[in-house]
This record gives structure tokens, C-alpha cells and sequence, in this order.
């Protein structure tokens, strides 16, 4: 459990990011942060795992303090994969970058091997496995950048902004990939402006703005709250949008799915 | 990477930011040619501590004090690879002064001089406007290179890497994993910028002119008088005069 109490984070040069942040995440929760540029979505993921110590307030991972502990203790719960994938790509082969993780946590080679392979596999990235990874294009590095975190599988997984620079198909299968990760009860925090791709997910949805919390609640409570979402900075999913402006059409429905079925009734009620 | 706020300009109103940026910079040169003469500890401790009165007039002290806290880890690679290599305990104190005497000037020069004032002086100078703008270019991107420094650490900090473990051959190759992405991703911005920079035509004309005209004030001729003497005096002690010194008389046996 992710368990975040009374958060106050001030940068050293005295800008105050976080305000006063309470925030539990049970395992096995899927949760999107989103909010405006500038709302302390990443420096409130940063505490997750150490990087940033809390000002005021604590931050507890599984009822460990980050404060009493170190950033590569909590790394082996704690998963962050962070937005640009060159801030941390500096091996020679997709093999050696996946496993360094595991060769810091001290696994054994054939171990390190088997567990390469399975994330490049299901990352849809074995062809690259010795390739350079700075040979690779955005998208791709992207994807290593992921499958370096995972390979360690970490029980909370946090992404930031990991829809950035992925096509769509690449955008559907990491969704796919996210909610299996989920179904398997692992935590996943995303971090992201990508209204779309939370309303396919439908996680919970966790408001930032001007360090507070504005809103927590369900992907089809928040998405359709027009004052909300504008105040965050962020459009409703084209779904909701042209839903409400539909008489007669539900106004809690944000994904293609749950449309598709909704307006399939409605023609047929008409036949 | 606290190590680089103190390059990084701020906009105060102090004598030393004041100073005409030609000026200046004879005045770091001197300081810098001054530190490379002597190998005396004693002097080249006088020239590190003559420049903290320059630091205070300029109202850096705090952000001079970060740089040079920074700068401790290569001093002291400096020192231990000095006395690994056989040279004299004292000779690798010397050598780490004078590192931190040169880095200290070149903090002054960069916490006090705008650079726009930097690429118009250079401009004035006649050095050819490519030039002028790859070096103040240069100058601005070091903030965001600090950025990106700690950024690459929280990334691989996050991935298990503990900078501050093992011995001090293990500590310098814990920074491999630093060092690798921040190059990549300073090429790749080079990169970026410099296709951006062609698709506004840069280099389109030969011949340009500036809004602003920078003038030396008196005392600006002044400083670089002074400074010229300082160097002359410098080099005629260094050949001539009998300084005090000190000698420490530790040596580490030779490894090859």
C-alpha cells in the first residue's frame, strides 16, 4: 500500500510544490494523476520512491517510511519509469540496459537471462535485444526504457507520461500490457495528460492542482465533470463531449465501448 | 548538481556585475595565466582566498560556496591521482588549488556576466558571429544541463545505482551510467537545435548590427591596468623573486 499523509514537498529553492497531499493507494489499485503542467504530478511520484523526502508530512510504501529508507531499497517495490527514456538509456545492447536493475539487485545470470527475455518478448522488443538502444526510435527507447523498470517486477509500478511518442497501436498494447500488469495485483500510477487513454482504462482518477488534491474519484465521475477537467487544464474524452451534447444520451459515458453498446441500443430501439 | 548554480548568471546590481564584460574577462585571464605560473602552495592559496572580496562585492558567497562544495570530488580526484602518479604531497595540494583557484575564477566571470553581454563584447571583438553564438549558446544551455544531471540520477538511482557505494574506483564507475545519458542527450539536443537554428535561416547574413553598444568605463580600463600589472609582476616573481614555501615531505611509494 501507497500510503501518503499530510505531503508538503518545497523544492530547495524555496517553490512549495506540494501543499498538503493525503492519498492511499491499496495494492492492487490502478490510479491515473493528472492535472495541469506545473501541478506536482511528478514530484508527488518522485516521493513514491525516495528521490524527493517529504518536507512535512510522511510517505509510506508497504508501512515503510521513505524518509528511514534508501532509494535502492524501495527501488526493488517501488518501479518508476520516468518520461524521457534518454535520461536513462546508457548501455551497449537492450540486454545489458533491461538487466542492469537486476545485476544492481544482485540476481544470478541465468536468472537475469530468463527474465530479459520474457519482458523483451512481452514488450514486443526481442529483435532488439542486441541492438544499441540509442539506434532505436523514440517510441522504441521508449518501450526499453519500460521494460529496464519492470524486468525487476516491482509490486507498485509507476509510468510517467508513458503515452508520449507511442503510435496508437504501440498506445493500445502498452493499455493492454498496464491492465494485465493490474489484473496480476500489481499497483500501477500513471502519471499523464492523455484524457483518451484514461478513458479507455478507466482507472481512478486522482486531480493535482496547484499542489492539492482537487478531485479523487472513479475515470467516468471525473472525466465528465466539465468544471473539473477545465480547471485541470485537460479536455473531456471526445466520447463525453459529444454525448452531452446529445439529448438524451447518457453523460457518464468516456469510452468507444461503452458508447458503441449505448448507441447500438438506441438504433435498434429505433428499427 | 549544485555544482553548477554557480555558473549560472543572476541579475543583481553589484560593482561586479557592473564591470564591462572585456573587462572582466582580462581580469579572470589574469587570474587564470597568474594560477598556472606558480606551483607554490602558499601563493596559489593567496590567489584562491584574493578572490572571495571580489565573490562578497558580487553578493555570491552562497551560490560560489555551492559550486565550490561541488567541485570537491574532482579536487580530490586531482589530488589522489597526483599522488598516485608519484608526485609530491605538496605538489598535489598545489595542483589542487590551483583547479579550485581556476574554477573559482570562472565562477565569478559566469554568476556576474550576463550572456548577452558575453556575445556582445565577443561580437565587438569582431570574432565571427557563429562563433559568438555557439559560445553564449553554450553558457545558457548549462542550467538545463543541470536539470537534466538530476534527472539522469533520480533515473538510475530509481534502477538500484548507489552513487556514494563501494570503493573509490567503484564510485568513479557509478558515474558511467550518469555520464553516458547526459552526453547522448546533449548531442541529441545539439542535434535539435542546430536543425532548428538552419530552418530559421541562421547565417543567412554576413553583416550584422546590435541595438546595444557596450563602453568601458574608467574603471573598466582601470581593472584591466591593474590586472595587467598583476600579471607582469606575477611573472617577473615567478622567475626572479624568492618566495616563501612550504614542503610537506610525504611521498606515496611509485605503484609502476
Amino acid at each position: 500500500m501507497i500510503a501518503v499523509e499530510s505531503l508538503r514537498y518545497v523544492y530547495p529553492n524555496a517553490n512549495e510544490v506540494l501543499r498538503g497531499i493525503d492519498l492511499t493507494i491499496e495494492d492492487g489499485d490502478f490510479v491515473a494523476i493528472m492535472g495541469e503542467n506545473g501541478a506536482g504530478k511528478t514530484t508527488l511520484v518522485k516521493t513514491f520512491n525516495g528521490l524527493l523526502k517529504p518536507t512535512d508530512g510522511r510517505v509510506l510504501i508497504d508501512d515503510v517510511e521513505t524518509k528511514k529508507t534508501s532509494v535502492a531499497a524501495l527501488a526493488r517495490s517501488v518501479g518508476l519509469v520516468f518520461q524521457n527514456p534518454d535520461h536513462q538509456l546508457f548501455c551497449e545492447t537492450v540486454r545489458d540496459e533491461v538487466a542492469y536493475s537486476l545485476r544492481n539487485f544482485g540476481y544470478p545470470l541465468d536468472v537475469i537471462e530468463r527474465r530479459v527475455r520474457g519482458i523483451l518478448e512481452t514488450l514486443d522488443l526481442m529483435p532488439y535485444i542486441d541492438s544499441s538502444p540509442f539506434m532505436l526510435s523514440g517510441g522504441e527507447r521508449k518501450r526499453v526504457a519500460l521494460a529496464s523498470v519492470l524486468v525487476s517486477n516491482p509490486k507498485h509500478i509507476v509510468l510517467d507520461e508513458p503515452t508520449i511518442g507511442q503510435d496508437y497501436q504501440q498506445k493500445d498494447r502498452l493499455r493492454n500490457f498496464i491492465v494485465q500488469l493490474n489484473a496480476q495485483r500489481k499497483t500501477v500510477v500513471v502519471v499523464t495528460h492523455d484524457v483518451e487513454f484514461v478513458a479507455e482504462c478507466k482507472p481512478r482518477v486522482v486531480l493535482l492542482s496547484g499542489g492539492r488534491i482537487t478531485a479523487d474519484g472513479t475515470a467516468e465521475e471525473i472525466l465528465t465533470d466539465g468544471a473539473l477537467v477545465e480547471r485541470a487544464s485537460l479536455l473531456r474524452p471526445q466520447i463525453s463531449l459529444l454525448f452531452s451534447s446529445v439529448s438524451g444520451l447518457p453523460r457518464d459515458v468516456i469510452d468507444v465501448f461503452s458508447a458503441k453498446a449505448i448507441i447500438s441500443n438506441v438504433v435498434r430501439g429505433r428499427k | 548538481m549544485r555544482v553548477f548554480e554557480g555558473f549560472k548568471f543572476t541579475k543583481l546590481q553589484t560593482p561586479i556585475h557592473s564591470m564591462d564584460p572585456r573587462a572582466k574577462f582580462v581580469m579572470i585571464m589574469v587570474v587564470f595565466a597568474i594560477s598556472l605560473l606558480f606551483t607554490n602552495v602558499l601563493i596559489l592559496t593567496v590567489i584562491l582566498l584574493a578572490q572571495i572580496p571580489l565573490i562578497w562585492l558580487g553578493r555570491s558567497i552562497r551560490r560560489w560556496g555551492g559550486s565550490m562544495k561541488g567541485g570537491v570530488f574532482l579536487a580530490g580526484l586531482i589530488f589522489f591521482m597526483n599522488l598516485l602518479t608519484g608526485s609530491t604531497f605538496t605538489y598535489s595540494l598545489a595542483m589542487t588549488i590551483r583547479f579550485l583557484a581556476l574554477m573559482s575564477s570562472f565562477s565569478i566571470f559566469f554568476m556576474t556576466t550576463s550572456p548577452d553581454d558575453l556575445g556582445l563584447a565577443l561580437e565587438q571583438a569582431h570574432v565571427p558571429y557563429s562563433l559568438c553564438f555557439t559560445f553564449t549558446t553554450a553558457v545558457r544551455l548549462v542550467p538545463t544541463m543541470a536539470v537534466d544531471a538530476q534527472t539522469v540520477v533520480d533515473a538510475q538511482r530509481s534502477r538500484g545505482l548507489e552513487l556514494d557505494k563501494g570503493n573509490f574506483l567503484k564510485r568513479i564507475r557509478n558515474y558511467i551510467p550518469i555520464l553516458i545519458p547526459l552526453i547522448v542527450s546533449a548531442i541529441r539536443r545539439s542535434v535539435e537545435l542546430a536543425e532548428a537554428l538552419e530552418s530559421r535561416a541562421f547565417g543567412l547574413t554576413s553583416r550584422r548590427q546590435s541595438l546595444i553598444v557596450l563602453r568601458m568605463k574608467t574603471s573598466d580600463y582601470l581593472t584591466i591596468l591593474i590586472s595587467i600589472v598583476l600579471l607582469l609582476l606575477a611573472a617577473w616573481a615567478s622567475i626572479y623573486a624568492q618566495l616563501p614555501s612550504i614542503e610537506i615531505p610525504f611521498q606515496l611509494p611509485r605503484l609502476w
